[in-house]
């Protein structure tokens, strides 16, 4: 695959370009490897563009609704840009029954955001995710790589205005 | 010769490591040099201890003293005291939150001494990213036994005499999956290793592979022989990323040391493991779909049968198992399945693990004998409901699951024993639940996730668990009819016998276990527009009533959107206008005088 092959996209620059070159280089041909090329990607973009998708068909030789399909299915994939600092706050029993849900109701109105959503000016992410694992500092969030645990509804406007 | 005097065996779990374990371990490792006891002292970072609730966590150990709490503040003074003067720190001793007595040593710690360690039996003690610890621990002996003295049907028969049942939920007879797939044609067969753990409010798994995950690699090693099989994959959710991360040391090392590969103990064996990790879907949990996942396709189930054992993964014959099922494999073999079969009751044998958390005081790990009734693992391993409140039920399996009340709590850990009193043994969450919590709430909660869980593929459960949410939702919201009960029990019946697998044919329990026990608080939803538990915001008047008010205002204080008028030694009042409805003054008042 040359360069010039490369659809124009504001959000993938000519290095990310080259990386995921060799992502898709390395797995063609490998059956079912699409979820880890798609995970790699994302890591690499931040998300997946429609056209890079497109892209990375052709470069599978799999069809477009087959990658699509794939990358719509799964929560892990975003098909849209987030915020600078992806909040998730976790969605699993323990939290619940700990009380995320006014813990999240608290960041949705502070900063005007949904779940699922992003702030206008793209501060934050916030998206509700499914048990991390860690239902012993219930309710959590992850803010970006920074674990909190045993967050409430009166600390957790404090914990975000750290993060710009 | 080693000069190691003392291991500080530190915990190095996900819990921990959130409550800054690692910024602990770099003071302590800093002060210990400056003190000049590093070569005496070791720090082991181990996986997950299990006590979750209490950490950062360490064992003293020869001598056994655990502590709990640590702070990097603490470091100073604790080096200086216990590690130069000898004298143990009380202050970071584990305190029974009943009596408020100080215990010093880890094994007589309420939490630790009724459990009983088989599939945890490395946890906290090695380092799981030295292999040669597990080795020295007995690890891979079970491996060499099966390869080099034991033929495949000895493999299978020797874990069906166990009785060792599936830990992933449904609890079917491991030997007996074996024996389907060993007699299986095929030149081709797989192994596969469900780490996809999707019960929110579970943790077991994680646990396992992060403080133990020889053990699970072991445990593939043998199935892989039992059927003949030359590849394995690990299926791990892609949320866990310490666990994989030592997943793919462990597999590393075992290479390196040929227990993975070509010719294992060079008895002509091959058999290799590859780590596959999940995208973020509950339901690739499920066999078949997990499957699909592996081939890279949406993770959708397909009909069975054909079972896996005929036709699993590239439809070749394929093994499925579980984290906690695989990690008891290694030592039914070594001390055989008699031995395992010893401890438990009539049709569930050995020992089954649980995360214990929600409203209890212990919240973490707990390994217990089968049979262990439900009220000891709460009261006595878990210690019971803080701050002073009832306990009202506890959840089990998760969204397949239900609740059992208090009424049922001397039910034991018992695979045909729980399914009587109407939740599933699961594969082990276990949620403990105070009378504050609203349980209509709690079945709107796991409808929700079922719901939006579901693939999609199947019309009753892609539509029906919709239709109970949304009725579910209008109850909670004040806009409940006679006739709703009714229509949500009928819907269930009809998902559950119509749904292709079983996320759909389990999806409505929760909604039928919390109807069978707590009627009375669906109909004070509907008939009353009232929520007893007083968490459905929409129930909720938002007055502070006078005669129960103590005037402390405590609830002024806590008030983000300024909305509560207080004065000393008057009654709060609260502004509807400007009430924001966040429920802060609800958790803020101890004496319940919100409604
Ligand atoms: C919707 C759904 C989700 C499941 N999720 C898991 C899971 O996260 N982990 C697991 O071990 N088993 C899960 N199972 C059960 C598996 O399908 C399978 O029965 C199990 O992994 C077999 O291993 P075992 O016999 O050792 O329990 C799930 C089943 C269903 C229907
Ligand atoms: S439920 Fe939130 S971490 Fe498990």
């Amino acid at each position: 695959m040359g360069t010039d092959f490369h659809p124009n996209h504001p959000d993938i620059t000519a290095d990310m370009w080259e990386r995921i070159d060799a992502v898709v280089t390395a797995n063609q041909g490998v059956p079912g490897s699409v979820i880890g090329v798609l995970r790699e990607c994302q890591e690499i973009v931040g998300y997946l563009p429609v056209e890079l998708i497109d892209y990375i068909s052709i470069g599978l030789n799999l069809s477009r609704s087959e990658v699509f399909g794939v990358a719509s299915f799964y929560a892990l994939f975003s098909l849209y840009p987030k915020g600078r600092n992806l909040v998730k706050v976790c969605m699993g029993t323990a939290c619940y029954v700990k009380g995320i849900k006014e813990v999240i109701s608290r960041i949705e109105n502070h900063f005007q955001v949904k779940q699922g959503d992003t702030t206008s000016d793209r501060r934050f992410s916030l998206e509700p995710v499914r048990c991390l694992g860690a239902c012993g500092l219930a309710p959590v969030m992850v803010v970006n790589s920074d674990t909190y645990g045993d967050v409430k509804s009166d600390k957790v406007v404090h914990i975000l205005n750290k993060y710009e | 010769m080693n000069k190691v005097r003392t291991q500080l065996m530190l915990c190095g779990g996900t819990g921990c490591h959130a409550n800054y374990s690692l910024k602990f371990k770099e003071t302590l490792q800093a002060e210990l040099q400056a003190k000049g006891l590093a070569e005496e002292i070791k720090i082991i970072e181990t996986g997950c201890n299990g006590f979750c609730a209490v950490g950062p966590v360490m064992l003293v150990q020869p001598e056994g003293i655990f502590y709990q709490k640590l702070t990097p503040e603490i470091v100073p003074h604790l080096v200086e005291e216990h590690f130069l003067k000898g004298r143990p720190v009380k202050k970071l001793f584990y305190t029974e939150p009943a009596s408020k007595e100080t215990i010093p040593r880890m094994d007589q710690i309420p939490f630790f001494a009724n459990q009983v360690f088989w599939v945890m039996r490395n946890k906290g003690v090695i380092d799981p990213e030295v292999i040669d610890e597990y080795i020295a621990r007995d690890g891979y002996f079970g491996a060499a036994k099966a390869l080099k003295e034991m033929t495949p049907e000895q493999i299978v028969e020797e874990v069906k005499i166990s009785g060792l049942r599936g830990r992933g939920g449904a609890g079917f007879p491991t030997g007996l999956k074996w024996e389907f797939a060993r007699k299986s044609p095929g030149d081709v067969k797989y192994v596969l290793c469900n780490a996809d753990e999707g019960d929110p409010g579970a943790f077991m798994d994680r646990s396992v592979l992060e403080a133990d995950p020889h053990a699970v690699l072991e445990g593939m090693i043998i199935a892989a022989r039992a059927i003949n099989a030359h590849q394995g994959y690990i299926y791990a959710r892609t949320e866990y990323p310490l666990a994989i991360r030592r997943l793919g040391i462990a597999i590393r090392q075992a290479r390196e040391y040929g227990l993975l590969g070509k010719d294992i103990f060079g008895t002509g064996f091959d058999f290799d493991i590859e780590i596959y990790q999940g995208a973020g879907a509950f339901v690739c949990g499920e066999e078949t779909a997990l499957m699909r996942s592996i081939e890279g396709k949406r993770g959708m189930p397909r009909p069975r049968p054909p079972f896996p054992a005929i036709k699993g993964l590239w439809e070749k014959p394929t093994i499925l198992n579980n984290v906690e099922t695989l990690a008891s494999i290694a030592q039914i073999i070594t001390n055989g399945g008699k031995w395992y079969a010893s401890v438990g009751t009539e049709g569930s044998k050995g020992t089954k693990v649980f995360a214990l958390s929600g409203d209890v005081n212990n919240i973490g790990l707990v390994e217990v004998p089968m049979g262990t009734t439900l009220r000891k693992l709460i009261f006595d391993i878990g210690g019971g409901i803080p701050n002073k409140k009832k306990f009202k039920a506890v959840q089990l399996g998760g969204p397949s699951g239900g609740c059992v009340p208090e009424q049922y709590l001397d039910t034991p850990v018992d695979y045909e024993e729980i399914a009587k009193v109407g939740a599933i043994m699961g594969s082990g969450g276990a949620i403990v639940m105070d009378h504050e919590t609203c349980m209509v709430d709690m079945a709107r909660f796991f409808m929700d996730f079922v719901q939006d869980e579901s693939c999609g593929k199947c019309t009753p459960c892609r539509e029906g668990t919709r239709r109970l949410l949304h009725i579910l939702e209008k109850i909670c919201e004040g806009r409940g009819e006679p006739g709703d009960i009714e229509l949500l029990e009928e819907l269930s019946g009809i998902i559950k016998e119509a749904s292709l697998c079983g996320l759909g044919q389990t999806g409505p329990n929760p909604v039928l276990s919390t109807l069978r026990y707590f009627r009375d608080e669906y109909e004070a939803h509907i008939q009353e527009k009232r929520c007893p538990a007083k968490r459905c915001v929409a129930l909720l008047k938002f007055e502070i009533d006078p005669d129960i008010c103590t005037k402390c205002g405590a609830c002024f204080r806590a008030c983000p959107a300024e909305a509560i008028a207080w004065k000393k030694k008057e009654i709060a009042r609260i502004d509807k206008a400007k009430c924001v409805k966040c429920m802060t003054c609800f958790d803020k008042c101890k004496f319940d005088a919100i409604s």
